[in-house]
């Protein structure tokens, strides 16, 4: 691997941590060094002031009232959605539909296009490396359906075996749900390819994107999946915020997932019609504060830009990777050509809990555990690894504290 | 176990002890080499139903019940927990399950070790404490009067 030595003069990273106030907190007496950006990053200033501006001058339901503090609600929340279209490059404002987070985006597809597309017989794939809200919602679904749900194994390095995809599509295959970027190895896996492979044989793709959109360009046209969802957490904004893209002739085809307020058009006892896109799917009062909130996160990733963003992401992924191999016993998992900066490893005879209690001890955050990929961890016959993953805040200074923290952990350890 | 000393007085030893580091890498260090001589549990009880839940580590615990009182043996292939699971073992082993009932347990939060109770899904030490504990009301159960053997 090559690795530069010398740091990408783009970026002002030490103007850009300050417009994270919980980086100047100390854990254990010492600065707060945040490795676990994958789980959730942290939020920069604009986001919170967004929250409490919100709350302190225009709180109010959307999409009803008449009164000043609905509209201003109404229309601050709407732009968020225009926003989000134009960061995705998705066609139509319609097409973004707000939920929870990721988990709920893949449920409602698996739901509400799933309960009417899937028949008995029918195959579902997806992947060895996925997260557990991408394996469990269709095996609820296959369960149901009488499908069968298949997975599309990995090599060592952490990357799909493509030749295998190729040969499990058939004329039963009816969706595909896939990971664009693994939660537990990092490894970005050639979405646009495997798309165009299982639309020839007629199948639907979902993407999850969880972890993709904070790091990659995301152009859901250019990608022509039919559906793309992310949790706003893990770029920069508030929790209990994600995204679903789908195409709209696609949604609008598919039955409403939850029922209530906002999603109907007309309620008699009768019969009820349903409010048009994207409204259909966004049933109840929405999570308003956060989602205005997010805006002020895609405007702070848009406002440095994220091309700049992934030099240095990928500066600091090299670096750490060089200096954490020269630790003897250190194994990294997933070490695929294509990743974005998240670094699985695993030390011989300390276990990953060991590690990461230790770490925090040094006020070093960073996660140790399955990642929520059991299958993963079998894949790989370990029972977890500690995982770091950095954001544009991270600097190769935090990583010389990493590295100081694990040579001390396997010293103590061993 | 000292049998000398009541639970409390262990617990009371063990936060002396621990009053003499200044540092949490101090503490964390004395825990690891206590997790490192705790005698390893025999590999055939590392079994399913010994495995006490817990996300991250495997922990594994025994009892045996003797005399009226309880005697645990304990493992886990995290060094941490070890060490915790060697303090626990030696303010609890070896008492009566009353005892073992009612004990609070305080010096864990003295030592500094709440974080290991806390709800998170990442330790065992609350799960482990519940399964002593749980042992022990098992016994009593059984046992209401215990008969000397």
């Amino acid at each position: 691997m090559n690795v530069s030595l010398t740091k990408p003069k783009s970026l002002d990273i030490n103007v850009i941590r300050l417009e994270f106030p919980i980086l100047n907190r100390e854990v254990k007496g010492r600065p707060l060094i945040y490795l676990d950006n994958a789980a959730t990053s942290q939020k920069p200033r604009q986001v919170i002031d967004a929250l409490t501006q919100y709350y302190n001058n225009y709180n109010a339901n959307i999409h009803r009232g008449i009164h000043t503090l609905a509209e201003e609600a109404t229309a601050a929340f709407e732009l968020t959605r225009d926003t989000v279209k134009d960061f995705i490059g998705a066609g139509f404002r319609e097409e973004v539909i707000f939920t929870r987070g990721t988990t709920e985006g893949i449920n409602l597809v698996a739901y509400s296009w799933g309960r009417k597309n899937i028949h008995a017989g029918d195959e579902i794939m997806i992947s060895s490396m996925e997260h557990h809200s991408n394996i469990v919602p269709w095996q609820l679904l296959c369960e149901e359906k009488n499908a069968v749900l298949k997975v599309i194994p990995i090599n060592d390095n952490g990357e799909l075996l493509l030749d295998e995809y190729e040969k499990m599509l058939g004329d039963k295959t009816k969706m595909v749900s896939i990971v664009h970027v693994s939660n537990a190895l990092g490894t970005v896996n050639p979405v646009k390819q495997m798309i165009a492979r299982a639309h020839a044989v007629g199948a639907v793709v979902m993407v999850d994107g969880a972890q993709s959109a904070v790091h990659l360009d995301i152009d859901v046209v250019d990608m022509d999946c039919d559906f793309f969802a992310f949790s706003a957490h893990k770029l920069y904004g508030p929790t209990g915020v994600g995204v679903l893209y789908g195409k709209k002739a696609l949604l609008e085809s598919m039955p409403p997932f939850q029922g209530g307020g906002e999603m109907i058009k007309e309620v008699r006892f009768e019969k009820t019609t349903f409010n048009d896109l994207p409204y259909k799917f966004e049933a109840g009062t929405p999570n308003i504060a956060d989602v205005i909130a997010f805006r002020s996160a895609l405007h702070f990733v848009l406002s440095i830009g994220k091309e700049k963003i992934r030099k240095h992401e990928q500066d600091l992924l090299e670096y750490a990777q060089h200096e954490l191999e020269k630790i003897p016993g250190l194994q990294i998992i997933g070490k695929a050509k294509e990743k974005v900066s998240v670094i699985s490893f695993i030390i011989d005879k300390a276990h990953p809990q060991d590690i990461g209690i230790l770490l925090d001890n040094r006020g070093i955050a960073v996660r140790t555990g399955h990642h929520c990929a059991q299958p993963l961890m079998d894949r790989f016959c370990i029972p977890g690894t500690a995982r770091v993953s950095f954001a544009v805040y991270n600097t190769r200074f935090e990583i010389d504290e990493l590295i100081k923290g694990l040579k001390r952990a396997v010293k103590i350890l061993s | 176990m000292n049998p000398n000393l009541t639970i409390s007085e262990t617990e009371k030893e063990i936060t002396e002890e621990f009053a003499l580091f200044d540092s949490w890498d101090d503490k964390y260090e004395y825990i690891i080499d206590l997790g490192k001589r705790l005698t390893p549990l025999d590999p055939i009880f590392k079994k399913d139903e010994n495995r006490v839940r817990g996300c991250q580590s495997s922990v594994w615990l025994v009892a045996d019940y003797l005399d009226g009182k309880i005697f645990y043996k304990a493992d886990s292939d995290a060094m941490i927990v070890k060490g915790l699971i060697s303090m626990l073992i030696r303010v609890l082993s070896g008492r009566t399950p009353d005892e073992i009932i009612e004990a609070k347990l305080d010096f864990i939060r003295e030592i500094g070790m709440t974080t290991h109770l806390a709800q998170t899904r990442s330790n065992g030490l609350l799960n482990m404490v519940k399964q002593i504990k749980h042992y022990a009301l098992a016994y009593k159960i059984k046992d209401p009067v215990p008969s000397k053997n």
